[in-house]
């Protein structure tokens, strides 16, 4: 348990320092830039205490927003995202989540995608329509979230691939 | 009453979301308009201690550039120690004794331009006499405005940031108009307000107007890319491009208007 503890609470402090010093850096064609920090709530063990994951998904997006000067863009979208966890945990993996018997590294491919793309997408959709603020550029929201997306869910795929433990 | 003590602990999980939700909005909608982002910012020592190391390594990297663009600003400086009037003439203008306007060097530690409302954070603070409504100036010219400070820290509202309204106009005539900024590439920044019956045309020259007070007049802004009337036809509104390289910064200077408390109460007696 305390093993388990240590390894959430550096996750949630480099996944900070990742985004914040590298990821908000790439600016891929001019302002397409990946949100990895999702990986924490995605990460985040199944059985949990609903209120401490709500305030500590809370807290990660806050501290993104004070580096980044965004008000709480980041604390409101990671907040939704992981508010709406449980819903798309149900749908990715239906019987497997009843059970509460999740475990993320011996998962299947198909439905790893399914559920981290859910996830990206709900986050990259808040981010984008508060960040902009404007119903009349919603098409700058969607093409935003659509790029971004696409760039978040190949990063947090190949990262969950690269640090999964080998033993199943 | 029963029922509702039930009701929140059969709910608090939701009644909680909607709690942080409803700060995380607040904020959301306190940092959209001018100067009220007060709590969420990263001047403090945290966040500034963080940018600060990340940018003592990368600082390394653009060195070259950084140099030239030195070297540059000390041909022009020479050129202006040079040209001045004849330094053996006995009149001393008193008046030019305490000058008006104050210049600080500081570095960029943070720089952002792909979102809509973009921040600066720069590595001097108010242990450096830097206030809030300072202007902050590139060698290529305008950069944005101070808004929050701590000891040693500050952070600067970029032009590209669409709640920011500075006063501009034509280098060749006196009419004046609005600059802000759309939002979209962060080579370009808008023009509005200006008079039809001004002479607009491509590649022409656009500076500060000096009427806010933060800047003085002749700032460089950028060149005139495009224009055309507004939805009013009595307006311009005018595509420019930036002298400055918006993604690409490092040092910069705060101008102080040593008469800007003067100006200011000046118009506050007029309110």
């Amino acid at each position: 348990m305390n093993n388990l503890l240590s390894i959430h609470t550096v996750r949630f402090i480099v996944l900070i320092l990742l985004q914040v010093l590298v990821f908000n850096n790439i600016n891929f064609m001019g302002y397409i830039n990946p949100y990895v920090y999702v990986l924490f709530i995605a990460l985040f063990p199944v059985k949990n205490n609903r209120l401490t994951f709500l305030f500590l998904s809370f807290l990660l997006g806050l501290s993104i927003d004070i580096f980044m000067d965004s008000g709480g863009i980041n604390a409101a979208a990671a907040l939704l995202t992981a508010y709406a966890r449980p819903i798309i945990l149900k749908f990715s993996f239906g019987a497997i989540y009843e059970h509460q018997a999740v475990k993320f590294n011996n998962i299947d491919f198909g439905q790893r995608v399914t559920y981290i793309l859910l996830l990206v997408l709900i986050h990259h959709l808040t981010y984008f329509l508060l960040e902009i603020f404007n119903v009349s550029k919603i098409i700058f929201v969607l093409q935003n979230t659509l790029f971004s997306g696409i760039f978040t869910i190949i990063l947090c795929i190949l990262i969950t691939y690269i640090f999964s433990s080998k033993s199943k | 009453m029963q029922q509702i003590v039930n009701f929140i602990l059969k709910n608090k999980a939701f009644l909680f979301f909607l709690l942080l939700f409803g700060i995380a909005i607040g904020l959301t909608i306190q940092s959209h308009n001018y100067h009220k982002s007060k709590f969420i910012n990263s001047a403090n020592s945290i966040t500034g201690g963080v940018y600060n190391t990340s940018n003592s390594v990368t600082s390394y990297f653009g060195l070259k550039e950084e140099n030239e663009k030195l070297q540059k600003e000390n041909t022009y400086l020479k050129s202006l120690l040079y040209n001045q009037q004849d330094p053996t003439n006995t009149f001393v203008d008193t008046t030019l004794f305490q000058k008006k306007y104050k210049f600080t060097s500081a570095k960029i530690i943070k720089n952002s331009y792909n979102l809509q409302n973009n921040y600066l954070t720069i590595n001097k603070g108010v242990n450096d006499s830097i206030k809030q409504d300072l202007g902050v100036v590139s060698t290529n010219g305008i950069i944005g405005i101070v808004d929050n400070t701590n000891s040693s820290y500050a952070t600067v509202i970029s032009i590209l940031n669409t709640t920011n309204k500075i006063s501009g106009q034509l280098k060749n005539s006196n009419h004046f108009g609005t600059l802000s900024w759309n939002g979209q590439s962060p080579d370009y920044i808008q023009l509005t307000d200006i008079q039809k019956n001004a002479v607009v045309s491509k590649g022409d020259t656009i500076i500060t107007s000096g009427r806010s007070a933060i800047f003085p007049k002749g700032i460089l802004v950028g060149a005139i890319e495009d224009h055309q009337l507004d939805a009013t036809k009595n307006y311009f509104e005018i595509n420019i491009k930036l002298f400055n390289d918006m993604t690409n910064l490092e040092h910069v200077n705060i101008i102080e208007n040593k008469d800007k408390p003067l100006i200011d109460d000046l118009l506050n007696t007029n309110e």
